[in-house]
């Protein structure tokens, strides 16, 4: 099959091959961070981003290096496609000095300030009244970088939630606001947590723009990302509702059992947005079979690295566990007893 | 309040806490354009204490910022803000709110520089009106500074004077950790010696004072007890015990030193604070002073402290649920008893 420069709704052939190289990269990081878990390699709790892979790739590909990004405890991916370093990621999910925060953080913790990935939080919608602060922070500044804020279902009924939506709209804040909604809070379905089936009118109730998308098509996260971003530049915040669902449990700690087999089933056999997105640069002839399976071996390859990086990677020492609690080292401590 | 040379005491004048406190805000926005401003009605309201009245007139209201009603977004935006470059000054109404941007305090300002392994931190400042004793009932009054100085990641500090207020507040507004700075409802129209507007200075977040010198007993204390402490130590003169007040100021980091030199010297002390007795604030010191100072003590550490019950409105038994002077008189006479046999 011949190979066409096309373009695909307006996206370039380099474009979506990045893309899929993409969400390859976070599907197979991820698999070898279960592995590592199962190996117990990596301890606590693992959140995987397997299945949702369409929702970071397309929305942060097209930040700038200076944009935010904020997220919650399932970071990895966004990390990933930020540009941090894979071998960092990796190392900090096994707790080494290597890690992006020297073994310090963990899994929930990715921060990377040269890449404005700014961190995972574990507290379920603590990182939006942060989001706010960057976006406050800007305009004081006036810098026009813009601050994406990622959170999932369960955090849109904290009090936080609505607190930093209406604290956003009202301030004019260079936020987005990025459900990205798997219909599942650990165990709890959205039936059971949400008395109206959409954010659509929780937006309204702030005056702000709203937009859902299907977060399986990469295609459709990307331009719906598109539109929140130029509005963020322009000072307006937006909620991104995306559709999406985890192929794995909430954590490496989950069986799973409140979700029937055939609907996990019948999401990863047929809303797969790794194979969605193959399926339309084979139809479109944009890509050959050789170029995807270079692609995927690639980030099979990258992972694998990270892997082995973090194995060879030093511990942490004593002198890490008492470092950095604040920049003021006689505050760090209630009192160090020196008689 | 020895700190000044005699240029600067001719230039003193007594203002109140509230003026200290506002002028600190004032010097430290016009010196730093990254200071802003945020928090309930401190704007067209004019400050819940009036402590931030007129900045918003001066400085402007992008730096200014009246907010809604959103304790876990104040203070969370607060330390994004901090975290992206501002030195955010956030006002919380009063420190009983405080516990709706707990999460904000505790979960997020004092963890992120350790858990991102030293790569952020958080200039912030948040202040907060404590303490009882105004007949604002139950969920009014209260003085939560052991829940917050419990915590590893920032610094908790209570001034009691004008002069310590704005001192300690321009530390905090330039310290590049997170400082929560607790303030007394009942001290903001008290008066007191400041150096004249511009006559730069600042007290350290990490040590106390002796505001009364004494050799017989060690008074340890805070925020409004010292002026009670200074109180009763002015009538336990009058019997010749000559108590020494040591006002800790810092709650995190203590100025342990401070304490353990004082009962080195007098080798008796009671402990005195107006929150309440277990697990708080006045127990942790007694226990640091044991562990690190039994050898000089000759005789056990009293603790006085508010009753154990939340707070009532009706008037004399407020009054009684709150230590005050003839309290700390007789515990110090159980203390000293060869003192109140001669
Ligand atoms: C304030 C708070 N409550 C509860 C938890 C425990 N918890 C961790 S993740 C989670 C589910 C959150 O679900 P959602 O927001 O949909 O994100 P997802 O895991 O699906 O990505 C819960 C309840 C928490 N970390 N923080
Ligand atoms: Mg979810």
């Amino acid at each position: 099959m011949a190979i066409r420069d096309v373009t695909l709704a307006g996206l370039s052939r380099e474009t979506l091959l990045d893309f899929y190289f993409k969400m390859w990269l976070i599907r197979r990081f991820e698999e070898k961070a279960a592995e590592g878990y199962t190996l117990g390699k990596i301890g606590g709790f693992l959140h995987l981003y397997i299945g949702q892979e369409a929702v970071a790739t397309g929305l942060i590909s097209q930040l700038r290096n200076d944009d935010v990004v904020i997220s919650s405890y399932r970071e990895h991916g966004h990390a990933l496609v930020k540009g941090v370093d894979p071998n960092k990621v990796m190392a900090e999910l096994h707790g080494k000095a290597t890690g992006v925060s020297k073994g310090k953080g963990g899994s929930m913790h990715i921060y990377s300030a040269e890449h404005n990935l700014l961190g995972g939080y574990a507290i379920v919608a603590a990182q939006l009244p942060i989001a706010c602060g960057y976006g406050l922070a800007a305009n004081h500044q006036h810098l026009d970088y813009v601050t994406m804020c990622f959170f999932g279902d369960g955090a849109v009924d904290e009090g936080a939630f609505h607190e930093s939506l209406n604290l956003a709209e009202l301030w004019s804040l260079p936020v987005i606001f990025v459900c990205e909604n798997n219909l599942y809070s650990m165990g709890n379905s959205l039936e059971k947590a949400w008395s109206v089936n959409s954010l659509e009118p929780r937006a309204a109730a702030y005056g702000m723009a709203y937009e859902k998308v299907d977060g399986m098509e990469i295609i459709n996260v990307h331009e719906a990302g598109q539109r929140a971003i130029e509005r963020a530049r322009a000072g307006k915040p937006t909620l991104l509702e995306v559709i999406t669902y985890r192929f794995r449990g909430h954590s490496m700690a989950d069986p799973g059992a409140y979700r029937p087999k055939e609907e996990v089933e019948r999401w990863r056999s047929q809303r797969d947005p790794i194979l969605l997105l193959a399926a339309k640069l084979r139809e479109q002839g944009i890509a050959t079979e050789q170029e995807l399976q270079q692609l995927e071996d690639r980030a099979s390859g990258i992972a694998e690295a990270a892997s082995q990086f973090a194995d060879a990677s030093p511990f942490p020492t004593m002198d890490d566990l008492v470092a950095d609690v604040m920049i003021d080292p006689t505050g760090a401590i209630a009192w160090r007893h020196q008689h | 309040m020895a700190r000044l040379n005699e240029d600067e005491q001719q230039i003193m004048r007594s203002i109140t806490y509230r003026e200290a406190l506002r002028e600190a805000m004032r010097e430290e926005m016009s010196r730093d354009s990254r200071v802003i401003v945020i928090g309930e009605d401190i704007d067209a309201y004019g400050g819940t204490y009036a402590v931030t009245k007129g900045l918003a007139e001066e400085f402007g209201r992008e730096r200014v910022r009246d907010t809604p009603l959103a304790e876990e977004v104040i203070v969370g935006a607060a330390v994004g803000a901090a975290m992206a470059g501002l030195r955010p000054v956030a006002e919380l109404m009063t420190m009983n709110f405080s516990l709706l941007a707990s999460d904000q305090i505790v979960n997020t300002a004092a963890k992120v520089r350790y858990m991102f392994g030293g790569q952020t931190h958080v200039p912030l400042v948040i202040r907060m009106p404590a303490g009882g004793g105004a007949q604002r009932g139950a969920q009014h009054s209260q003085t939560l500074e052991s829940w917050y100085a419990h915590v590893p990641g920032i610094k908790v500090v209570m001034p009691a004077t004008p002069y310590d207020a704005k001192g300690m507040l321009k530390s905090a507004i330039r310290d590049e950790d997170t400082v929560l700075f607790i303030e007394h409802e009942l001290l903001y129209g008290v008066k007191g010696d400041v150096p004249d507007e511009g006559v730069e200075y600042t007290v350290p977040l990490n040590r106390g004072e002796i505001k009364r010198e004494g050799r017989d007993i060690s008074l340890i204390t805070f925020s409004r007890m010292v002026h009670i402490c200074l109180q009763a130590a002015e009538e336990l003169a009058k019997e010749g015990i000559e108590a020494e007040v040591v006002d800790m100021r810092c709650i995190r980091p203590i100025d342990l030193d401070l304490a353990l030199d004082s009962i080195a010297k007098t080798n008796h002390a009671l402990v005195v604070e107006e929150g309440w007795k277990y697990y708080g604030t006045g127990q942790g010191m007694a226990a640091m002073l044991y562990e690190y100072g039994f050898d000089s003590l000759d005789a056990p550490i009293g603790h006085i402290a508010g009753v154990d019950v939340p707070t009532p409105y009706s008037k004399h038994i407020e009054r009684a649920a709150f230590p005050n002077r003839d309290e700390i008189i007789t515990a110090v006479h159980k203390i000293l008893p060869q003192r109140v046999a001669r």
